[in-house]
């Protein structure tokens, strides 16, 4: 029994890093959704064939990245890398499963080749990318990717180790092939001859001179390494901005159909409105018991979708370099709003996770996360929205907080309650009686 | 030119083809007033059957929703639905791009349901149904540049309408560097309007005047009576008042339209 147990160890060493693998990020998919859920509750579940549209469109096509073409470019090199590469990685899970190597290759032939030969040019393709956004990341060019502001600490070192470990994992990737490839010439026993090696063929003659058990602990070490890496980073991302991977998708999916402008119905106000509008009306039991809240003070206040948007961020900043408050140096931005949405559900979440799933602690992600003055400086132009490659909404979020700094604090800076007033008053935001309306007709 | 008030139109037995709904600033802003009569005057020499609300008109309540006074913006939306209802008005025509987005957008939730068109929509129909004629001549060799309100460009997707106005009069536009749906704000949205501006570096209108200039236009054309304002002062700070002008859509067309003749005219 020995030896065969032996024979198997790797086949079974592998099969427990995937299962710890995958069922970590398991478990961590159900905090991220228990997260998300405690947003309110809002149905999207409408419209199928237009979101299918837009998903593809924007998630899968990439429509808004390209906008910016040096940038969208490179992006989509790194994001074809990720899917397509999968392919290749299901072989390799595959083979780590039945101890096979190269399983595909007798099956698909020459296509094999076509496909190891273009994820390798891929994974070239990847590193330069990567080399590319990490100098404009610290070449200083571009404003919004500098590491201060709202990437100060934490964001930076988080861009900068999804950055080295895509250039590891790759070089990883074409090292194997390397050393696979010089193993294939030698006519090394298991080692079939399959693939084509475009980018790894130039690594070979480093290890010309090695010895044949030197090479296969290279390549063995090479592959453990990147399927490793590859399960190490799958769990990595729900710590880190580079979740947006994933939730793209189903970010995109659920994008707010409606005409931007539209800013959606406070239901708790309009109950109250109609009562008061109403005298006969009934305030309904439900309502009488709780006092209702207006607008959103923290994470709770907001909806689902408000959440999810907030763990999609990848923190690019296209928004803010959109944003007409931020360029003229107003201290809003609205990347800045998302990050703070998701760093306050990430607290309360960990707090219920601790003392229970009602548990609020005396923070808010009004006051204590976002400031008024971010708040008060937004002119609601959208501009963050349309520029956002994932169709995150931040407008949205603005105006939920400031309905509970005006409807719950009574909050408003003082010209806006001015204006309330004018036009509860006069009709009109300024002070002018309303029986004056059309005197602009008679006016020369 | 004569204004009926749908209430009159009402006392007649009739109902306007066209609601015009002016707006606050419509009503009460200098500038803005300007826009309304250019309107005014084309909605008649189309022969839209036109009317306005008068006195019984207010404000659409969407500075106080984006300020935050849901309250205040629901009881504006309701009072206003009520009298838009009662007069069973169908479809309606506004200079504000944030009346336009609030009445299209907004009201529906609230049980207020109608076509409404921002002016440059509504022109651009006039003008190709040949209701509006256009004397090439009057700003032959002017150069303009666009500014795209927020509330009509990304908040309702509409790039085409106001640029297909312009083209009828001038030849080209020359467009600013951030133009369509990367246009800057003019720093007048989300109730910006009725308050000083949050602490910064520089006010919004200045950055988005300064770009303007850069094109050098005769004419800078907005579609919206806050844009106007905004724009209408950062070309004041920069001095250049005597060098460029500030105008609506609505008053460009209104100056290079020819009156048609009595004997086409539908009234």
């Amino acid at each position: 029994m020995y030896p065969a147990t032996m024979k198997y160890l790797p086949n079974i060493l592998f099969l427990m890093c995937f299962l710890a693998g995958s069922g970590y990020f398991a478990w961590q998919m159900r905090r991220i959704i228990r997260n998300i859920r405690m947003g309110r509750p809002l149905n999207l579940n409408n419209r199928l064939p237009e979101r299918l549209k837009i998903m593809a469109l924007v998630a899968l096509g990439q429509s808004k990245m390209v906008r910016r073409p040096l940038a969208g470019v490179m992006h989509v090199i790194i994001y074809l890398g990720f899917i397509i590469i999968n392919i290749e990685v299901l072989e390799i899970v595959l083979d780590g499963l039945l101890g096979s190597h190269r399983l595909f290759a007798p099956y698909l032939g020459r296509l094999y080749d076509v496909l190891i030969g273009s994820f390798e040019i891929l994974a070239a393709g990847v590193i330069v990318a990567c080399l590319v956004f990490l100098i404009r990341r610290y070449g200083g060019q571009v404003q919004r990717l500098k590491p201060t502001g709202d990437l100060k600490g934490w964001p930076s070192r988080d861009a900068v180790i999804i950055l080295a470990t895509e250039i590891i994992l790759m070089t990883l990737f074409l090292t194997m092939n390397a050393a696979d490839g010089v193993l294939q010439t030698r006519g090394v026993d298991h080692y079939i001859r399959a693939g084509a090696f475009p980018v790894s063929a130039g690594l070979q003659p480093l290890f010309a001179g090695w010895s044949e058990a030197g090479l296969v602990f290279l390549e063995r070490f090479c592959w453990w390494g990147h399927i490793l890496g590859i399960l190490a980073f799958l769990n990595y991302l729900p710590h880190s901005k580079h979740f947006h991977i994933i939730l793209a998708f189903p970010n995109t999916f659920y994008s707010k159909l409606e005409p931007k402008g539209q800013l959606p119905l406070d239901e708790n106000v309009l109950k109250e409105v109609r009562m008061m509008l109403d005298p006969q009306a009934q305030p309904d039991s439900a309502s009488s018991d709780t006092m209702p809240s207006f607008g959103a003070k923290d994470v709770t206040d907001l909806t689902w979708k408000q959440l999810l948007d907030a763990y999609s961020c990848t923190e690019c900043g296209r928004c803010t370099s959109e944003c007409p408050a931020n360029l003229t140096g107003k201290l809003l931005s609205p990347r800045k709003i998302m990050m703070s949405v998701r760093d306050r559900m990430e607290e309360l979440g960990r707090l219920r996770e601790k003392h229970g799933p009602h548990y609020t602690d005396n923070k808010k992600l009004l006051g204590d996360y976002i400031t008024p003055e971010e708040l008060w400086a937004c002119t609601t132009c959208n501009a963050c929205a349309e520029a956002c490659p994932v169709n995150i909404d931040p407008v949205s979020v603005i105006v939920d907080l400031r309905r509970s700094l005006v409807m719950e604090s009574s909050a408003a800076p003082a010209a806006l309650n001015a204006m309330f007033s004018n036009v509860e008053n006069n009709g009109a935001p300024w002070q002018f009686s309303p029986a004056d309306r059309a005197n602009w007709i008679y006016e020369s | 030119m004569q204004i009926k008030t749908v209430a009159e139109l009402a006392a007649e037995g009739k109902s306007p083809e066209v609601l015009f709904w002016v707006g606050c600033a419509g009503s009460f802003d200098d500038k803005a007033k300007k826009v309304s009569k250019a309107l005014a005057s084309l909605l008649t020499q189309a022969g839209i059957e036109w009317a306005i609300l008068g006195q019984e008109e207010s404000c659409s309540g969407d500075p106080a929703r984006r300020a935050g006074n849901e309250f205040l913006f629901q009881m504006m939306a309701l009072q206003n639905i009520q009298v838009l209802n009662g007069y069973n008005i169908r479809t309606i025509v506004t200079a504000c791009p944030h009346c336009f987005n609030t009445l299209k957008n907004e009201y529906p939730a609230l049980g207020g349901h109608y076509e409404v068109f921002h002016h440059s929509q509504f022109l651009q129909k006039l003008l190709d149904e040949g209701r509006i004629r256009i004397r090439e001549e009057v700003f032959k060799g002017k150069k303009v540049t666009f500014h795209d309100p927020c509330y009509l460009g990304r908040a309702n997707g509409e790039y085409l309408a106001p640029r297909a106005v312009i083209r009828k009069v001038f030849q080209n536009i020359e467009e600013m560097e951030r133009h369509g749906q990367r246009a800057l704000c003019c720093g007048a949205g989300g109730a910006q309007m009725f308050k000083e501006a949050e602490k910064g570096l520089k006010e919004v209108n200045i950055e988005r005047t300064e770009e303007a200039l850069r094109v050098h236009p005769d004419i800078l054309a907005v579609g919206c009576p806050f844009c106007k304002t905004m724009l209408s002062d950062g070309v004041k700070h920069f001095e250049k008042e005597e060098h460029i002008r500030v105008a609506d859509l609505a008053e460009i067309l209104a100056e290079a339209a020819a009156p048609i003749p009595e004997s086409e005219s539908k009234n």
